[in-house]
Parts: C-alpha cells; sequence; structure tokens
C-alpha cells in the first residue's frame, strides 16, 4: 500500500525492478538455506555473502545517483559515508563479542587490549546495544554530510571544486582511522565478529537473513529515492542541476535543497554500508580510500545517472565483472575499470539504463504527428 | 518612514571591480505601475544594475530600496526574489530537462520550502493558472514538450512565462528580444505592454526598433551613471547620447 502510493505516477520500470530485488532477496536466501548441497541449484554462503556485498552497493550506488544524477553535486566522498555506517555497525559487533575475544577482556575489544587501554573510550558507549548502532549508522553519515554541505553549500562551493573538498574528507578520514590511538581499531580495523543480535555471523541462517535485509534496503532506498524525485522537490533538485542560478532568482534556496539531498544520501550510504561489514566480515580504514569514492561514481556512470535503477544495475555489473576478473587476471582489473569508464563517457554517456531509457522516447517522436495537438500544428502549417 | 514613492530607487549606487567602475553613482528610481526602457553601450553597467537590484552582486555604496522602505543591499537572491523581484537573464534560461508546464509550476508563486515542496501535490488551481500563463505567452501547445527542445525565441517567451508565473510586483527583463526574428520581436513588446498593465517593468534592450515599439520612457547609461533619461524621441536627439552610443 505504502509502495503503491510512494510509486503513483512513477515511469513503468519502478515495479519489475523492485519486483527482481524482493524475488533476489527471497529466492537466493531459501536456495540456499533449503537446498541440499549437492543440489545444482543450491547457493554456496560464500556466493550468499557475494551477492549481498553487490546488493549493499547497488544502495551506494543509488545514493550516489541522488545527489549526481538528480541534483548534480558530484561527490566523490560517498565511501567516507558509508565507511562511516560500517564503522558504526562494526563497533556494535565488536561488543558482541563480549569475553570471547583472543584477550578474553567482556569489556574491551581486543585491540584496546592490545594496546594497553584501561577502559572503553566514552564514543564507544552504547555500541553494545543494536538499537543505538543502527541510529548512529544513519545518525553519524548524515551529521558529517551536514556538516561539510552547510559550510560548502552555503559559500556556494560548486562543481570540481566541490567533488575536490569530498575527496579531501574521505581521504583525512582514511588518514585519522588509521591512527591507532584513535581508537578504531587502526590500520587492521575490526573484524573476527562473532554474533549479531545473538546470532551467529558465520551461519546459514544469518547469513540468509542479512542478505535479505540487504534487498529489503535496497528496495525502501529505491522507493524513497523514487518518492523525493518524483516529488515537487524533486523537480526543485533537477532545476537546480540544470541552471542554479534560475531556481535562485525563483527564490529557491537552492543551499537548503542541496543539503537535504546531500544528507538523506548520506544516510543511505550509511545503512549500505552497515549492511556490509557483517557479510564481508571486516572493516578497515582502505573502505575510506578515495578511490573507493571514484569507482563508485564510475558504476552510476555506467548504470546510467539520474534513472535509479542504472546505477543499481551499473554497481552489480561492474563488481561482478571486478570479482571475475580479480581472480582471473588480476592485474587487468585496474586496466578494465579505466577503459569501462572511458568507453562509457565516449559511447555511452546516458549509461546503460539511459540510453536503452532513450529508445523508446525515440519512437515516441516519430509517432507524434498522430496526437491532436500535434495534428493541428501541422495542420495550421499548412 | 518611506523617503521615496518609487516602487524601485537606487541612490549613488557605485559597484567597482578591481578598480573599474561598473556603476559609478547610479541614482535610478522607478514608479509604480511603470515600464522603464534601460539601454546603453556595452560595459555601461546594465546587467550589473541588475545584479545589485536582484541581490546578486553587493553594491560598495549607495541605497537600494524597493517599495521605499525594504533595503535590498542586505537580502540575498531567494529573499529578494520572494519580495516579488522577477528577473529574465540576457541568455534565456530555462530548466531543460523539465517540460514547458513544469518549468513553469516551479515558478508559480507557492512556498519555496523543503518540506513544502516534497510534500506539494498540483492542483486544480494550479492547472488552471498555468494554462492562461501557457496562452499568455502562446506556448500551450508545447505545454508537455521538454524546454530542451524549444526554439531560442520560444525559450525567451517560456522565462517570461515563468516570471508572470511568480506573479512579482517588479519584472526585471534583460534583452527580451535578443536572437529573435521582427515578427518575435514585435509579438514580444506586444507581451511586454501587455504585463505592463499589471505590473511594474524595467526593460533592458540594445535594439532600438525594439524600445522605440515599447514606447515608454528611455534611460540611458553610459560608464556605471545616468547619461539621458526621458522620452525616446529626446534622448536619442541629445548629442551626448549621440555621442556615446547611437552615433556609434
Amino acid at each position: 500500500m505504502i509502495a503503491a502510493s510512494l510509486l503513483a505516477g512513477s515511469e513503468r520500470r519502478a515495479w519489475p525492478f523492485l519486483a527482481i530485488i524482493l524475488t533476489l532477496g527471497i529466492a537466493i536466501p531459501l536456495l540456499h538455506l533449503v537446498l541440499p548441497p549437492t543440489s545444482p541449484l543450491y547457493v554456496s554462503s560464500y556466493i550468499v555473502a557475494l551477492i549481498g556485498k553487490y546488493l549493499c552497493y547497488a544502495l551506494l550506488a543509488l545514493a550516489v545517483d541522488l545527489v549526481w544524477g538528480y541534483c548534480g553535486i558530484l561527490s566523490l566522498g560517498h565511501g567516507a559515508f558509508f565507511a562511516l555506517g560500517g564503522y558504526a555497525m562494526g563497533m556494535y559487533l565488536m561488543r558482541q563479542i563480549g569475553s570471547r575475544g583472543v584477550y578474553g577482556n567482556a569489556e574491551l575489544p581486543d585491540f584496546m587490549v592490545f594496546l594497553n587501554w584501561q577502559e572503553l573510550p566514552w564514543y564507544w558507549y552504547g555500541f553494545d546495544r543494536f538499537w543505538f548502532a543502527a541510529l548512529m549508522v544513519v545518525v553519524v553519515p548524515g551529521t558529517l554530510a551536514f556538516l561539510v554541505g552547510w559550510f560548502a553549500f552555503r559559500s556556494r562551493v560548486t562543481g570540481v571544486y566541490l567533488s575536490i573538498i569530498t575527496q579531501a574528507v574521505t581521504f583525512a578520514l582514511m588518514l585519522a582511522f588509521f591512527r591507532n590511538d584513535m581508537g578504531f581499531g587502526g590500520n587492521n580495523g575490526m573484524t573476527d565478529f562473532k554474533d549479531i543480535l545473538g546470532f551467529n555471523v558465520q551461519a546459514g541462517g544469518t547469513r540468509a537473513a542479512l542478505f535479505f535485509a540487504s534487498a529489503a534496503m535496497l528496495a525502501l532506498g529505491f522507493l524513497v529515492a523514487h518518492a523525493v524525485v518524483n516529488s515537487r522537490l524533486g523537480k526543485v533538485l533537477v532545476a537546480v542541476r540544470d541552471a542554479e542560478s534560475r531556481a535562485r532568482f525563483l527564490g529557491y534556496r537552492v543551499e537548503n535543497y542541496k543539503l537535504f539531498v546531500f544528507v538523506l544520501s548520506a544516510c543511505m550510504a550509511g545503512i549500505a554500508g552497515a549492511l556490509y561489514v557483517p557479510q564481508v566480515g571486516i572493516i578497515n580504514p582502505s573502505e575510506f580510500a578515495p578511490a573507493n569514492s571514484i569507482e563508485v561514481v564510475i558504476w552510476v556512470a555506467v548504470g546510467g545517472r539520474g534513472t535509479l535503477i542504472g546505477p543499481a544495475i551499473g554497481a552489480v555489473l561492474v563488481n561482478f565483472a571486478k570479482s571475475y576478473l580479480t581472480g582471473a587476471i588480476p592485474e587487468a582489473w585496474l586496466f578494465a575499470l579505466g577503459g569501462l569508464f572511458i568507453a562509457v563517457t565516449l559511447f555511452l554517456p546516458r549509461g546503460i539504463v539511459g540510453t536503452i531509457a532513450a529508445l523508446p522516447l525515440r519512437r515516441r517522436v516519430i509517432a507524434k504527428p498522430i496526437e491532436p495537438g500535434a495534428a493541428a500544428t501541422a495542420r495550421a502549417a499548412e | 518612514m518611506a523617503v521615496t514613492s518609487a516602487l524601485l530607487y537606487l541612490d549613488g549606487v557605485t559597484v567597482s571591480f578591481d578598480g573599474f567602475k561598473a556603476l559609478n553613482q547610479l541614482s535610478l528610481a522607478i514608479d509604480p505601475g511603470e515600464m522603464r526602457a534601460i539601454i546603453g553601450p556595452n560595459g555601461a553597467g546594465k546587467t550589473t544594475m541588475m545584479d545589485v537590484v536582484t541581490g546578486k552582486t553587493r553594491p560598495d555604496n549607495g541605497e537600494v530600496l524597493f517599495g521605499g522602505a525594504v533595503d535590498l543591499t542586505r537580502l540575498d537572491e531567494a529573499a529578494i526574489a520572494e519580495l516579488g523581484i522577477g528577473r529574465k537573464f540576457q541568455k534565456p534560461t530555462v530548466f531543460e530537462s523539465h517540460t514547458v508546464a513544469d518549468n513553469l509550476l516551479l515558478a508559480l508563486k507557492n512556498p519555496r520550502g523543503v518540506w513544502a515542496t516534497l510534500f506539494a501535490s498540483a492542483t486544480a488551481v494550479e492547472s488552471a493558472r498555468l494554462d492562461r500563463i501557457l496562452e499568455t505567452v502562446r506556448l500551450t501547445e508545447q505545454r508537455d514538450m521538454l524546454a530542451a527542445n524549444l526554439s531560442h525565441g520560444q525559450k525567451q517567451w517560456l522565462e517570461i512565462g515563468m516570471l508572470l508565473a511568480s506573479d512579482p510586483k517588479l519584472l526585471l527583463v534583460d534583452e527580451p528580444a535578443a536572437g529573435m526574428t521582427d515578427a518575435e520581436t514585435a509579438a514580444t513588446a506586444a507581451l511586454l505592454k501587455e504585463i505592463n498593465k499589471t505590473h511594474t517593468v524595467v526593460v533592458v534592450e540594445h535594439d532600438m526598433a525594439f524600445v522605440r515599439a515599447l514606447g515608454v520612457k528611455v534611460t540611458v547609461l553610459h560608464e556605471g551613471s545616468v547619461l539621458a533619461e526621458g522620452p525616446l524621441a529626446q534622448v536619442s536627439a541629445d548629442p551626448r547620447v549621440i555621442e556615446v552610443y547611437l552615433g556609434r
């Protein structure tokens, strides 16, 4: 019902996309849990985690599309929001280890014991509770996005300068998280997770549930993004992208619109990161690497910016290729990625979905004279 | 309280960019309901004057009052737009990936806040207003066409339509006839006269035929200040005007 109202007046591709995501979200876990490992249709826990990871990347790509595709803000720092969400989840998972760590300290994670820390730093308080960690998953990235956006948009920093700032933010965070005395595990990050909500993170049932949660959050993220871009606010966002000063002189406070969409997008990226961490089993500062954020932009460009569905598809396709190529010919991957970006920019500037979407449009233009209004114009022209 | 009865009042406004005075002690008063044409050679300060009035540029000194009371130099673009000053750019600036109807919809006089637009839904009243504006600017046929696909002249008209939709008290129109055919220019002059029946209008224009067609009081700018003011016939006979502008 809610989904139907959110999708009211939407384009026809939204429903099939949601159906595919939810089918995948239910079918893959079932194939993993119900079928015996000997069955040809059995999905191994490796594949469940792998595709689950792709779904998290798809949500991240969706978040980037919301700011870049619709509002023209080319963020090259969304990896930071993703990683912060991941760290918030990682902190919860670390606290769940309890006394089962190598040092058997019920309060302190292993890396703190190793560094001779005596007590838990204040910013770790509350992370033993899931609800608190879940809240921080959106609050921390959202707050960072608010602060960066507040200063940048108010000072009218746009275009490449804004992109550079977002790169600087993620780079600075990477350097900070590499430091041991930050209290986030230094360059090793956080790993060796045991339980989530009382369930073993390695167990088949937990993996299946995490997979379903990733699919459900991708679907929810899509619905929210879809509702936003199809609202009048969405029209203002596109207006800002196309002609920022025109929007300003019409009385729109452009900085507020940018801030809204930037924070929303950062929260979505944080959720993606939080679901990613228990499925891959580790979070470390390399997630903040500037190149990661740039890679996300490539997924969006490949799939088709400003289409919502495209970036999700682009994220899955590019990462599937990455998984395959880094296994088959590891040294070729970075060249393939670079080549892909150049090829898409030159030959598919609208991306995969954007190009497909443009096809029926052309047909519609040709069919136009049949419409009564256009026919009248044609007659008048004669 | 009010120091002037003028709707727009500029007094001693100076703007300099790196020592170059784009506006030099400019003083100008536009009465409510008036239509004023502003002409002048390139670099005379016409566009800078509009930038100052709409909040894009802050003057170094001088006074800019709207409605005799509101100091425009303290407000930003969005606040000035909400006060009721609409601006048409020299180069037609519309939202290219929106339809003509959506361009006008975004310009309609509605709350401009983030939450207001997030939950806004189209109403019949809005739709009726759009119909009327579309008719006025002769774009009814193009209602659902993307603005990017309009001709240059149609984009100019759409932008004027967007100004109408926001129902401003004062319209600042920068070179509306630029790049138009003679027929379109004449039609634009007629449109502006029609708009002037209910709005105060300031038109910046190069095209003398267009200014003649408007038949209104003319202000000639030169090097950032007013050189002459009066009916077109009078100012075009002024030897100083002929020297700096018309004679060239």
